[in-house]
Order: structure tokens, then sequence, then C-alpha cells
């Protein structure tokens, strides 16, 4: 089984969100970065195909150079090899990024079963790159997939609904959209390191389409500091608590 | 005119749903509903109507799709693409919900547009001017999208950010059929499984009890199931949590995990990252108890307490009894 598994490095942000002074991005200068949760576990899945069904896996991410750190710690996990559409670093479009996508995954050496990624990226959050994909590529696709089983060249996928979780079946080649939850993903090994040293990262240039959705600013909104009313410690916090239920009808 | 895509399971309409029908009134007078699926999919077309109506949906189009007996994406998709041919709609609006999310995108790689997710406000012009969240909403991006591109405006509004009222319209039926091939069909739900195990789930909970890093470990979730269940809600959890195996996923509030707006959410050792707040700041009342006083969480609950969870949850649950009894 060939897997391709497109992924996103974003920034790691903690508890707050600093803004460049031109507030057009968020000031990476003091912070890491991280990959688009959702695609650990997109990595995650192939990896765990794989060791059932044979195959290989290659990574593909739209980024600028430093995506690499992103590209090898996956490669450490178990993929195979990766391209990376090389950016300026300049923000595209969820349309533009899911065209040079396509194109790369399409016009690459090896023929794809199953196209994985993360439903929505951490940043951007445009819940539309797997599905663009999968019409450029005119492959079916099912998208926030928290459960996944393959057999016979059909994929068998669950996405949860309150308790309960709907069912879809599809035929591969296709693509599928997971989420956070679909397993856990593992850490690379240390010799999972060594050997993704010289696992091969392609850089592949295409030409990348105009967007045609542009950020003028951005902002954290001011919701902050609520002044919260400190309701004491011990039992007397403990009672006054109870006071709050009952006054918002919980009790 | 504007099309609201109506988000429904075999009939039951997706609350989200209002505040979309809610925010569209904003932008134009003229509002259509858009029901997929007639009574194959378990929609009967007169109830769901009058609830659209009551939101001011002046027309509901109830597209009939042969062989659409439950939710198939890229086949309700295909009907939204015949709608917006034939009715001129400047925009198409949904919920951000999965489904919502989900449909307005194919219809946008369909017909080649851009499309916008999570909007807080949309002003329609050349370019249109639209505020969005990036970062499940931590963050507030205005953008320009290109009005040659986007000459049908495609959007779903974030959750929470509009307040449903209603404005009650005609909701005059319109039934029509539209047309979608096997292929469109073939991703379709074909099974349910993991029935309702009787407990409240995040979505609808009323309360939720919610515990991160700070409560220690699996252990420490016993308190928080008993808080839950004294106050008729259930318990929530970080993704710390989930990542170490503490709790099981489908507990997760957060960027990730479920997006939550209970009446009480009790945040119990949560530091309060990103991720989380994202999934639990629009709780009515949120209350957090933390050891440290300049954690994260504390700026943004409304009432707090400092102090050490497996000191004062104990007593909090003795409280309950005692207010109870």
């Amino acid at each position: 089984m060939e897997i391709a598994v497109c992924v996103k490095r974003v920034p790691l942000v903690g508890s707050t969100f600093i803004l460049t002074d031109d507030a057009m991005a968020i000031d990476t200068s003091r912070i890491g970065a991280t990959l688009s949760p959702h695609e650990e576990n997109a990595v995650e899945a192939a990896v765990r195909l794989i060791e059932v069904h044979g195959g290989s896996i290659t990574l593909f991410s739209v980024g600028s150079t430093e995506a690499e750190e992103q590209i090898r710690e996956q490669l450490a996990i178990g993929a195979d090899r990766a391209v990376l559409i090389e950016t300026d670093g300049t923000e595209i479009d969820s349309q533009a990024t899911a065209a040079v996508l396509a194109q790369a995954i399409d016009q690459d050496a090896t023929e794809f079963d199953l196209v994985l990624l993360g439903s929505e990226s951490a940043d951007s959050g445009g819940y539309q790159t797997g599905i663009r994909i999968a019409h450029a590529l005119g492959r079916p696709v099912v998208t926030n997939v928290k459960g996944l089983a393959i057999t016979d060249n059909r994929a068998t996928c669950e996405r949860a609904v309150g308790s309960t979780r709907e069912v879809y079946e599809v035929q591969l080649p296709a693509v599928i959209c997971v989420l956070d939850g679909l397993n856990i993903p593992r850490y690379p090994s240390v010799p999972g390191r060594i050997k993704a040293r010289k696992k091969p990262v392609d850089r592949l240039s295409i030409k990348i389409p105009e967007s045609t959705t542009i950020r003028t600013s951005l902002r954290v909104p001011q919701s902050a500091n609520k002044g919260a009313i400190d309701l004491g410690s011990g039992q007397d916090g403990a009672k006054a608590l109870v006071e709050v239920f009952k006054q918002i009808g919980v009790i | 005119m504007i099309l609201v895509y109506a988000d429904h399971d075999r009939g039951v309409i997706e609350p989200l749903t209002f505040q979309a029908l809610t925010f569209a009134r904003n932008i134009d007078s003229d509002i259509h509903a858009v029901l997929v699926g007639g009574s194959s999919a378990g929609v009967n077309a007169s109830t769901a109507a009058t609830m659209l109506g009551e939101y001011g949906a002046q027309e509901v189009d109830v597209a009939e799709l042969a062989g659409y007996s439950d939710y198939a994406p890229l086949a309700a998709a295909r009907a939204l693409v015949e709608l917006l041919g034939s009715t001129g709609a400047q925009a198409l609006i949904a919920p951000s919900s999965p489904r919502g999310n989900e449909v307005l995108a194919h219809v946008a790689a369909i017909t080649d547009r851009p499309f916008v997710a999570d909007c807080y406000s949309i002003d329609l012009g050349a370019p249109h001017k639209i505020v969005r969240a990036r970062w499940a909403g931590n963050l507030h991006e205005e953008v320009d999208v290109s009005a040659e591109a986007a000459d049908v405006l495609i959007a779903t509004i974030f959750p929470h950010s509009t307040e449903a009222t209603t404005a009650p319209a005609g909701g005059a039926i319109n039934e029509f059929t539209a047309a979608a091939s096997q292929d469109d069909l073939a991703i379709q739900i074909v099974n349910r499984v993991g029935a309702a195990t009787g407990g409240v789930t995040l979505p609808e909970a009323k309360v939720i009890v919610s515990g991160g890093r700070g409560m220690g470990g699996p252990d420490g979730f016993g308190i928080l199931e008993e808080i839950a269940s004294a106050l008729g809600g259930t318990v929530g959890c970080t993704r710390v949590v989930t990542s170490a195996g503490w709790r099981p996923h489908s507990e997760q509030v957060g960027q990730t995990g479920t997006k939550v707006a209970p009446d009480l959410y009790l945040a119990c050792g949560i530091s309060g990252a990103t991720q989380h707040l994202a999934g639990c700041k629009n709780s009515k009342t949120l209350i957090a108890i933390n050891t440290d006083p300049d954690a994260t969480i504390m700026n943004h609950a409304d009432y707090i307490i400092v102090g050490d969870v497996t000191q004062v949850l104990p007593m909090v649950l003795q409280e309950i009894h005692a207010a109870k009894s």
C-alpha cells in the first residue's frame, strides 16, 4: 500500500499569542514549531497501516525550508521519504495550498492508494484542503475520521457524533482526513532518528497559484481577564462554590 | 438573496443552523434555507420549514435526491450547486459544524470558488471584507476575499459568535429534485455504532466537570466523576490528559477535541492552554480551581478557587450533598 501524508508546520503556541509589530503574523522569534496536531495522527495511522499491509509512506508539505524540521521528525516515526514544495514562507490560502499538494501528489512517480491529512490545520482551520485535493485528483473523500480500518482495498471510516459513531465506507484510492483521537501518536525512537537523517527530502518547485483570500491583519480578541471573583479557600470556598451552583441553577 | 444550508441529522436540525440564519439576516433580508434530503432522509419538510421560518427563512428549498437516504456530503453539495445556479444567490452560508464545513468545502471545490470558514463578520463588496477565526478563535483574522473569485461567497459562521434570535418569516416550502451520481452517493453513512451509553455527552451536557494535568493521574478523575454525577453533568479533560492515556479522547475538550458551551464548566487542575480554551471559553459560567493564581485559566474564569484540587474537591462534593439533602 502506497500512502501519501500531507503535513503542515505550525507555530508551537502555549498560552498566549504574541503578534509581530505589523499585526500580520504570530511572532515566532521566541517560540518553536510543531506539526499541526491532526497530522501527527495521520502519520501514525499511515505507519500502522504499513505495518499490516506493507508498502511505503511519502510526506508532502508546502512551506518554508524550516518545515524540514517537522518532516525529519515524521521520517523518524516511520515515513520513508518526503517532498517539500518550498515557499518563501508567505501565507498562501487553502485553495492554493490544495492545488499545489494535488499537483505534487499527481506528478509523483508513486501511485498512491491513500492520501491522509488532518481535517483542518491548527492555525488557519479552513476545513477544505483535503476535500479540494480529492476533487483535483478525482477521488472520494471522508473527513473528520476518528476510526480507520482497511480491508480488501476498502476503507471503513468512523466519525464521532456525540456518543455514537457514523460509519462510512470508501473504495481506494481515496483521500481521508483525520482528527486527533484516531490514535495516540508514538514518539520517534533513537534508531528511528538516525535512519531519518538519511531518508530523502526532495525539494519540488511548483508555481503557486495566486491567493484569492488575503490577510489584512490579525488581532488577539479582547476576552482575557474577566475579573474573576475569588471564592476563597478551604471549606468556606467549597460552600461559596456551591452557592454559585445554586445561583446559576445547576443544583 | 442568501442561501443558508440547514445542517440536519435525519430531519433533526443542528441548532447552530439557527445562529447561521440569524447571522445571514444581518447581511440581507432575503433568506432561503436549504434542506437536503426529503422524506427518504427522515426529513419532515413542513415541521422543519416551520422552524427555519421562525428564524427568518422566507423560503425553504427542500432538495429531493434519488438514492439519498442518509447524510451524503458530496451529493448534498451537488444539490446546493444546482440551487446556486438557478437562484442567483450572492452567498451560501452554513454553520461551522462538521457537516456545514464539509458540504460547503465540496461546493467550493466543485465550483472552484474560495471557501471562508469560521466567520465572525461578513461585509459583501469588492473585495468582501471578512473577519474569521484562526487557531479556533484564539486569533481573529481580517481578510479580503476577491469578489471576482468569490462571485458567490461561500462561508461558515463561527459557533456561538451570533446568538440565535427569531424573526418569523414565511418559510414557504419549495421542493425540487436534484441530481446526484452513484459516485456522489458513494460516500454516505452506512451504519451507526456505539449506541448511547445512557450518560450525557459533552456537546449536550449542561454541566462539565473537567480535569487537567493537575489531577495527577487517572485515579484523580474519580472525584470529578462523582461531582459530575451529583450535578447531572459529565466529565471533560484536556489534551495532555488524553495523550497520557488517563481518559478517553471522547472526553477531550479543546481545539482538537470537542468544543462545548455548557451552563457550567468547572476546570480543575487546568492551566488554560490556548488549545483547551478554544474548546471551553463559550461556557456560560467558567469556574477554575487551581493552585496557581496566575494560571491563564484564572483570567478566563468567572469564579476561582486557589487551592489544591485533591483537598478542595472532596469538600465541594460534601457541600453539594449537603445542599441537596
